[in-house]
């Protein structure tokens, strides 16, 4: 055993737990880490962001590609604070990440010193697990903890508050690596009665549907999910977070749910006899009003987390448990089927969404460029092999409707927290986490601007971060709002934008604005065959809407097309 | 609308700091007030065991209590109607000694409530009384009305189920077993 200072602990704690990218900004009160992180810059690539946020969407962005931890690192106090939206959103997204905060000397604790925030109090209610390292000799123990807790289970944010005096503190340094903690199941035993119970459901079922969530990605269970889906003929809707889980051209594959979802998946939530919802958790953003949700159905909901079975709609029945365990056991059981009618029940669907919405978004007349024909064209240029980043907005919901996928783990936005700000980061993280693959970050004039100082550590770090900015010079899904329910009263929605491409320039990655069409397949190939970080800035109609809509709290059935 | 009810929610959690605002901020979020609290060592050396009652339907506490389950360091939530339970609280009366011994009924009063005095002075006289709360607020009132009440306090619910599932036990002996399989 060897003496060292915790703050070597901690570095070398991070090691043993395959840590080799960390996201931070150095600060008063984790100086000593930063002090002895100096001496690691051979074993672990430390990438200075520019705001704290980004730091923990960058680790965020990182987890989703690469299925592994991210970590981030900042000092105190508003260092701290900086975390929060970050480590919100990971809660939400079930995303591993493990923020690691400076804080005070323990003397200090409690006395409102400089830089001093009760980290503990605050990030309670936004993590899965939050821990004050006081002593040098907690480190191994602590991290090796939160390494466990945030992977493991539903996974998490965790936070370590580490203080200062714990930082240069000496250990006599031993790690053990932890798998069990008494009082926290991650993985739940699996009733097999249940199992038995859904797959009679489903072998009777006539008109079954299944929810794909990310719990599917998360536990690893696409493959399983697959045969699930093909050995019965299932069709299948995905949740934005779900998508990627399947390709997009999968034979079972319907769609995307919810608000701005495909028109057959979400009909055919109400038509279905059998829902059958993988990891996944009916947020309302998928239900809409939940008095007229799949009432004719009967609900199994395979989840790992037992809180979230029954939180939203009655459950007939509850397979608690890993997808890729639950899901294999009840495809043993399963008949094997041919359910051609009612697949080709979603064709209609398709057809009436094609003329309605996508027709006329892919391949439109108008003068000016449409944002779903930017992705589709962006799409069809990296063959669906690309990882999608998202901001929050029409962006998003552009975005996730018509890039296509081929490979898991390919999306990357903010589903649950609804983050402006979220992708700029997130890319950085994403490309990170994916060096070989081409990462395509599509965002708004709005949200761009709410982190768009991380430009900077794109640059810094030499990031091939191809960055798609849909320009519509407002707010625009605000302003959607505002249009279809606020009587065209657009408050506060118009802004007043720098030339995006001065900033690019500034910033050194190449850029080009395109406003044709005729000129847009041309700017995307310069965007994609350029060495390294690109702005391209494509104008679109600041009147631009996303459809098809469910109006919030609505019926899943009450689907606007637009032009009505 | 479901009605309201007193549910009884027991839980069992490591002995860690900042416990007790886990706990209590998945009740905040739910717009739930906690009626009593008692938190106290359990049986079991190093686990707490928390007794929280609130006034829930059963479907917005069988969320809460999963919720509250799931937290890393919980080891047991669950949660009970008065039915399924043995439980009291403690009262205390501080009362004047004066008006105490004036009043003359005072030793037939203390019979019938089965409280007991548990201190005396000059001064004052504290009484204390284990029940129900129906019961010591019944006693509250009346020694109220007749010569008035100097100081009361009301302890929070301690209960115990009365069924013959463990379910502490039978959870950490499964416990025990996944650990030893673990470092197998």
């Amino acid at each position: 055993m060897e003496t060292i200072t915790g703050s070597d602990a901690l570095l070398r704690s991070l090691l043993n737990e395959g840590v080799d990218t960390i996201f931070g900004y150095p600060g008063g009160s984790v100086i000593p880490v930063y002090d002895r992180l100096y001496d690691y810059k051979d074993k672990i690539r430390h990438i200075l962001v520019r705001h704290e946020q980004g730091a923990t969407h960058a680790a965020q962005g990182y987890a989703r590609v690469s299925g592994k931890v991210g970590v981030a690192l900042v000092t105190s106090g508003p260092g701290a604070t900086n975390t929060l939206t970050g480590i919100a959103d990971a809660l939400m997204d079930s995303t591993p990440i493990v923020v690691i905060t400076g804080q005070v000397a323990s003397p200090l604790l409690g006395t409102d010193a400089f830089q001093e925030i009760d980290v503990l109090g605050i990030t309670q209610p936004i993590t899965k697990w939050t821990y004050q390292i006081r002593k040098a000799e907690d480190v191994a123990w602590a991290v090796s903890r939160a390494f466990y807790i945030a992977s493991t289970g539903r996974p998490g944010p965790v936070v370590l508050d580490f203080t200062k005096d714990a930082q240069i503190g000496s250990v006599d340094y031993k790690y053990e690596k932890i798998h069990f903690i008494r009082s926290y199941q991650p993985e739940p035993e699996i009733r097999q009665d249940r199992i038995i119970e859904a797959a009679k459901l489903i072998n009777v079922a006539k008109k079954p549907f299944c929810l794909i969530g990310q719990g599917v990605i998360l536990g690893h269970a696409e493959k399983e999910l697959m045969e699930f889906l093909q050995k019965n003929d299932i069709p299948a809707g995905a949740t934005t977070l779900g998508l990627s889980a399947v390709p997009s051209d999968f034979p079972q594959f319907k769609g995307m749910l919810g608000m701005h979802g495909n028109v057959g998946p979400n009909r055919k939530t109400n038509e279905c006899d059998v829902l059958i919802a993988v990891g996944m958790r009916f947020d309302d953003r998928v239900t809409g009003d939940l008095n007229h949700y799949a009432k004719q159905a009967k609900v199994i909901h395979l989840d790992i987390d037992n809180s979230e079975i029954g939180k939203n709609v009655k459950v007939e029945v509850k397979v608690l448990g890993n997808a890729k365990k639950t899901l294999p056991a009840i495809t043993q059981l399963l008949e094997e089927r041919k359910r051609t009618k009612w697949n080709a029940e979603f064709e209609p669907d398709m057809k009436e969404e094609t003329e309605k919405v996508i027709n006329p978004e892919l391949h439109p007349k108008t003068p000016y460029l449409k944002m779903g024909e930017v992705v589709n064209k962006v799409s069809e240029a990296v063959h669906g092999d690309a990882v999608l980043v998202t901001d929050v907005g029409q962006n998003q919901m552009m975005g996730v409707r018509y890039f296509k996928f081929k490979r898991t783990r390919s999306v990357v936005t903010s589903g649950g927290l609804g983050t402006m700000g979220f992708g700029l980061p997130a890319a950085i993280g994403a490309k990170v986490g994916a060096p070989d693959r081409t990462v395509c970050f599509f965002t708004g004039d709005g949200g761009l601007q709410m982190t768009i100082q991380e430009m900077g550590t794109i640059m810094q770090e030499h990031l091939n971060v191809k960055i798609i900015l849909l320009d519509n010079t407002v707010l625009g899904m605000v302003r959607q709002w505002q249009d279809l329910f606020f009587h065209q009263r657009y408050s506060f929605t118009d802004l007043a934008n720098p030339k995006f491409t001065e900033i690019a320039k500034a910033y050194g990655f190449g850029t080009r604005e395109v406003s044709k069409r005729e000129e847009l397949d041309e700017a995307i190939k310069e965007m994609l065959d350029y060495d390294g970080p690109f702005l391209l800035i494509a104008d679109v109609e600041k009147s631009d809407m996303v459809y098809p809509m469910i109006p919030a709290g609505k019926p899943v059935t009450n689907i606007l097309m637009g032009d009505e | 609308m479901e009605t309201k009810k007193l549910y009884t929610v027991i839980i069992f959690s490591e002995n860690i700091a900042g416990l007790l605002n886990q706990i209590t901020i998945i009740f905040t979020r739910r717009q739930l007030n906690i009626e009593t609290l008692s938190v106290s060592p359990s049986a079991i050396a190093g686990i707490h065991k928390f007794t929280i009652t609130t006034f829930s339907t059963e479907d917005t506490i069988d969320k809460v209590v999963k919720q509250i389950d799931k937290r890393v360091d919980i080891l047991k939530a669950y949660y009970n109607t008065d039915e399924d339970l043995v439980y009291q609280e403690i009262a205390l009366y501080k009362l004047s000694t004066d008006a105490f011994i004036k009043m003359g009924t005072s030793e037939e009063m203390i019979r019938r409530y089965d409280a007991k005095v548990l201190f005396m002075n000059e001064t004052c006289v504290v009484l204390e009384k284990t029940g129900h709360y129906e019961e010591t607020q019944q006693l509250f009132k009346e020694l109220s009305d007749s010569i008035g009440v100097l100081q009361f306090i009301r302890s929070g619910r301690i209960a115990i189920t009365k069924s013959k599932v463990e379910r502490l036990s039978d959870m950490l002996t499964e416990m025990e077993k996944k650990m030893t399989k673990a470092n197998e």
